[in-house]
């Protein structure tokens, strides 16, 4: 931290995503914004919470719903420098979810010979407790 | 007099399905459309209130396939009973039945 980039210092951001995709507007204003966000060269982390954790599950298929499927603009975000993506294992639990179950997000590490990684951190509430208590800006959807 | 009742909330997100639950009869359907097929995955503590529904009170619940896929559900990670239909079985439950209500 504290690294400085133009007209200010770098803030950690945390985006709260609560929601489930298609259902309601939340899900894909979200990644919007943190796309936008990506231009400002913050420290951004996301969070994904109760029904949120299925915004990033495989296999959504939109078709039949007439919607787009914004899930492949998941795998964009490594591309941003955005490659902290918190998923809570207790809300995967109570939705009979597993970490198989999520797109296989990754990123390349510049500081590792651009080694691919995954961008993806199952944490238990108790960590996703923590981590909130350690941003500067919390943005929920 | 049987009634199809629709929910469109995800059971963790509302009381729309638990309300539902408390208040059909043997021989109602229920169907869960957008968010609420989230519900009906198989392993969540949402499915188990579906299970103990199917065998206390005797209702068939459903769910819209275009729905689940949407948010990445297969068929096969239905909790037991629960059937998928497409759109056209949405019609078909909406004429068998004497009245929709919408748990919204």
């Amino acid at each position: 931290m504290g690294d400085m980039n133009e007209g200010g210092s770098t803030k950690k951001f945390l985006y709260l995503n609560r929601k489930a995709p298609y259902g309601t507007v939340y899900a894909l204003e979200s990644l919007e914004v943190v796309l936008i966000a990506a231009a400002f060269e913050q420290d951004v982390s996301l969070a994904f919470i109760d029904d949120g954790v299925y915004q990033i599950i495989q296999g959504q298929d939109t078709t039949g719903i007439g919607m787009k499927n914004f899930s492949p603009t998941f795998n964009a975000l490594g591309d941003y420098d955005i490659n902290k993506l918190y998923v809570e294992k207790e809300s995967l639990d109570e939705r009979g979810l597993t970490e198989d179950d999520l797109m296989p997000l990754v990123y390349e590490d510049e500081d590792d010979d651009w080694a691919e990684k995954p961008s993806i951190r199952v944490v238990s509430r108790a960590e996703m407790a923590d981590l909130m208590q350690d941003q500067d800006v919390i943005l929920s959807f | 007099m049987s009634i199809l009742h629709t929910v469109n909330k995800s059971a963790y997100e509302r009381n729309a399905l638990e309300s539902c639950l408390g208040h059909t009869r043997p021989g109602d359907a229920v169907l869960l459309i957008e968010d609420g097929v989230i519900s009906a995955r198989a392993g969540s503590t949402a499915g188990e209130k579906l299970a103990a529904a199917m065998a206390e009170t005797g209702v068939s619940i459903y769910a819209l396939g275009a729905d689940m896929a949407a948010r990445g559900i297969p068929e096969d990670k239905l909790v037991d009973g629960v059937k998928a239909i497409d759109y056209a079985g949405f019609v078909d439950l909406a004429a068998e039945n004497d009245a929709v209500e919408a748990w919204l």
